[in-house]
């Protein structure tokens, strides 16, 4: 608790020890679930469910790169700490073509890919915080968090 | 990474060994299809025990893989889906609707047993 009291707070959640994961091929899907959950794991994640939900959370979001993205895209994942809690940040960001209607992108069932549009919605549920900022014609990058309770 | 898949009597029994990429998941679904296709088969277990996630790909190539087998005249069940597994599953939104699960290969096969014992006696 001491350290976190000398953390300047207006900066938000603060991020260490970035993993970085290349998206080439959905064979790297994988790779980036197994190297989050070791992450998680060192981040003081205990129980099998909130690593599950991480490695799938990670599955979902390196997934939606593989299928609707120009590629490569990456995923980065850290460890992010903020007010004394300790948790594990993923962030997954292409250059594909972005998308035109969050909402929509955000509602379940809806999906452009043949799918089944579970994905984002998802990951809002097996996460604690979320964000995702997205540019037509640019690319889209979801940010996602999850705190060791 | 394949799955092996071994034949006892007139059942198929995959058991998935380690994390699955989406490539070996549809090469599961290849090889169980076929093996029901053209041997006297009418009962497939795979167990997914040491899967470390069901995503929304695998969720559905499994269910597609059951469907499959339903087609040819065989019964499916799914194995060993850990409560962790499952808890995100359901986070995800994502079912197993209409395949039928067993707690682990023993109550599989009693399962089996039971479902083709049933079919044999209607028909």
């Amino acid at each position: 608790m001491a350290e976190a009291r000398n953390e300047p707070e207006r900066g938000g959640p603060r991020a260490s020890r970035n993993v970085r994961v290349v998206i080439n091929s959905e064979s790297d899907i994988v790779a980036a679930r197994q190297k989050g959950r070791a992450l998680a794991e060192e981040a003081g994640f205990k129980h099998s469910s909130d690593l599950a939900a991480i490695a799938t959370a990670i599955s979902e979001l390196t997934r939606n790169i593989v299928e609707y993205a120009a590629l490569p895209g990456e995923i980065d994942l850290r460890q992010a700490q903020w007010l004394g809690k300790t948790g594990i940040e993923i962030i997954a960001r292409d250059t594909g073509p972005g998308i035109p209607d969050i909402g929509q992108a955000m509602t379940d069932g809806y999906s452009t890919g043949g799918g089944l549009g579970l994905g984002l919605p998802g990951v809002t549920r097996l996460m604690d915080d979320f964000e995702i900022k997205s540019r037509v014609g640019k690319g889209t990058t979801v940010m996602a968090r999850k705190w060791v309770p | 990474m394949s799955v092996p898949i071994l034949k006892q009597g007139t059942y198929l029994i995959a058991v998935i060994q380690s994390a699955l990429g989406d490539a070996d998941l549809l090469m599961l679904q290849n090889d169980l299809t076929e093996m029901v296709g053209e041997s006297n088969v009418n009962g497939v277990i795979v167990d997914v025990s040491a899967l470390d996630v069901m995503d929304s790909f695998s969720t559905r190539t499994l269910r597609s893989i059951a469907y499959m087998i339903k087609l040819c005249g065989a019964e499916m069940v799914i194995v060993g889906v850990k409560p962790e597994i499952a808890f995100s599953m359901v986070q995800l939104g994502l079912t197993l609707e209409g395949v039928i699960t067993a707690l682990d290969l023993d109550e599989g096969l009693a399962l089996l047993d039971r479902e083709i014992g049933k079919r044999g006696e209607n028909g």
